[in-house]
């Protein structure tokens, strides 16, 4: 059974990894998991200085999922690459560096402290709904959208991938923008925006009011608009939202997928990326596959 | 302190001891690591409900491994806990936070405060601590819980919002009223307690090291859900944001801004 997959000439033991922002630099997770297991560990956002974040409350439960309003709080690319780097290298895993930003040279600033580290792929945030300035500003229009991703291919000497917002209207004129800018790979979903309201107080409930909405409720969201990119666009995606166990993640893989990510879910059960592994051999070995990338858009 | 693990935990009994408080004796590993002042995650059946609940650890028998959470039904996920009976299954992440320091108060005067619901932490605190110490309660009316447990390891003072029984007002009325005095204090309870406490500290020229609360999603310190502002650059972001479930939940008052 042979489940390594290859993104941009990037080989990964297996499709799994982690959302970025769930899964801090791995530090936190790896009392609960051998890091070494999974295909990679794709960071917390990393900006050219430390970023506060945003008030709390910063978190609510909502049915079947989350709302988060974290506001991209990170020590910055200097911490990172003194303290969460070192960490992550001790592991045989690719490390894949999440890196968002308030302006493009923001962006640049970070993809040129990294070009010489030992970082498989940067993944950058044009899409958390979050944060006022940057990010998801970048998302949401394609001629932006087209302009900042072709920046960082300039500068960039790692694989570039595009992390899209749900928040759009046609999730596949941005992939398709993204492409033609020369991006290497698209992540997808980030989190679709939402709101809670405590009744009783008639008070928002987060700090922030608008927070992104993640966990199981938004899976299907996100398997329609992966299949639906899969179809417009020629580079591989990374599928995420809601995957929680192995059937979740061969959904993806089927739709369109070539790699999956495990966001929310790792707050419900921190041992659940490693159990999305072990959940896709099983289905494999139940279903007779060879290799993990037959079931890459296999649905018929 | 790398003793963080998901477990699934028996319960052993369960009791209603006050209004909408309940009483919950666990028996898990987990209680062999615990340290006055940790938490565990308690996580509800219900598959619509994710997060775990943060519940603050009230008591550890290391020798029967057993962990006792007294906690206050306040939505759905703990209004489900509250139905558990003797031989139910919960799932708990534990046990985590930093807890209280119990040195810093070895050989001094010490003040134990607990506010409502964060009356419970201070029980596991008072047994870890040899020297007499004063506890003060603070309640809403005479629906008191934990007193009695709490007679058992110091001087019990208690103060209640309507006048009931002790003090009539807060644990600081009851400082007042009593002419209490101490080297070292160790608190838990809502916000508006703690701030009352860190400007009496502070006023005092006395160490005070309070528990606090925030929303939680990971538990573990990897999501950044629940920080509190600290007057120094936190070891984790460098931006004045602890992480109250990893470098907290207890702070030394003068390092946070409340």
């Amino acid at each position: 059974m042979n489940t390594e997959v290859k993104i941009a000439g990037v080989s990964f033991k297996n499709p799994v990894m982690t959302a970025s922002g769930t899964f801090g630099s791995g530090m936190e997770y790896s009392d609960f998991v051998d890091l070494n297991r999974l295909g990679a560990v794709v960071t917390k956002g990393v900006a050219n200085v430390p970023w506060e974040g945003n008030p709390t409350p910063r978190v609510a439960e909502v049915y079947g999922g989350m709302l988060n309003a974290i506001g991209l709080q990170n020590p910055g690319i200097d911490v990172f690459m003194e303290r969460d780097l070192p960490f992550l290298q001790k592991y045989d895993t690719n490390v894949i560096v999440n890196i968002c930003g308030k302006t493009v040279s923001d962006y640049l600033e970070v993809v040129e402290r990294l070009s010489d580290a030992p970082v498989s792929m940067l993944e950058i945030n044009v899409s958390c709904p979050n944060v006022k300035e940057g990010a998801i500003a970048f998302g949401q229009k394609a001629d932006s959208l087209y302009d900042i991703t072709s920046q960082i291919k300039k500068k960039a000497k790692q694989p570039v991938i595009m992390k899209l917002s749900p928040n759009v209207t046609d999730i596949t004129e941005m992939a398709r923008a993204a492409e033609a800018a020369g991006a290497d790979a698209l992540s997808m979903i980030n989190t679709i925006t939402g709101m809670k309201i405590d009744i009783h107080r008639k008070k928002f409930v987060l700090a922030n009011k608008t927070g992104g909405m993640s966990g199981p409720a938004v899976k299907p969201v996100a398997v329609r608009m992966v299949y639906q990119t899969a179809q417009a666009v020629k580079i591989p995606i990374i599928g995420m939202g809601g995957i929680g166990n192995g059937e979740d993640a061969v959904e993806f893989l089927l739709a369109g997928a070539s790699a999956v990510a495990v966001g929310a879910m790792n707050f419900v059960n921190p041992y659940t990326t490693v159990e999305v592994v072990e959940g896709i051999e099983a289905y494999m070995r139940q279903y007779k596959i060879e290799n993990v990338t037959d079931l890459i858009g296999a649905v018929e | 302190m790398a003793q963080k693990k998901k477990v699934t935990a028996r319960v052993v009994s369960q009791k209603q001891i006050g209004e909408q408080i309940f009483d919950l004796w666990l028996e898990t590993k987990l209680a062999k690591n615990a340290h006055p002042g940790q938490f565990v995650a308690v996580y509800p059946h219900g598959e619509s409900m994710l997060l775990p609940r943060p519940i603050s650890i009230c008591e550890a028998d290391k020798a029967k491994n057993r962990l006792r959470l007294v906690y206050r039904v306040a939505g759905k996920g703990t209004a489900e806990f509250s139905t558990c009976k003797e031989g139910d299954q919960l799932e708990l992440l534990g046990v985590l936070g930093n807890g209280f320091p119990v040195d810093k108060a070895r050989g001094k005067r010490v003040f134990l405060m607990g506010g409502g619901i964060g009356i419970p932490p201070m029980l596991e605190l008072a047994k870890a601590m040899d020297d007499k110490k004063q506890v003060l309660l603070g309640y809403r009316n005479k629906d008191l819980f934990l007193e009695e447990d709490l007679a058992k390891y110091g001087d019990v003072y208690v103060a209640t919002e309507d006048g009931s029984v002790g003090t009539r007002g807060n644990v600081m009325d009851i400082i007042k009223s009593y002419s209490l005095r101490a080297d070292v204090i160790m608190a838990c309870g809502p916000m508006p307690m703690l701030r009352a406490i860190k400007n009496y500290a502070a006023e005092n020229g006395i160490e005070a090291y309070i528990s606090l609360e925030e929303r939680m999603a990971c538990g573990v310190g990897a999501c950044l859900g629940c920080v509190c502002k600290t007057t120094k650059e936190d070891a984790h972001s460098h931006v004045h944001n602890a992480r109250i479930c990893t470098e907290g939940p207890v702070f030394e008052a003068g390092e946070v801004n409340l």
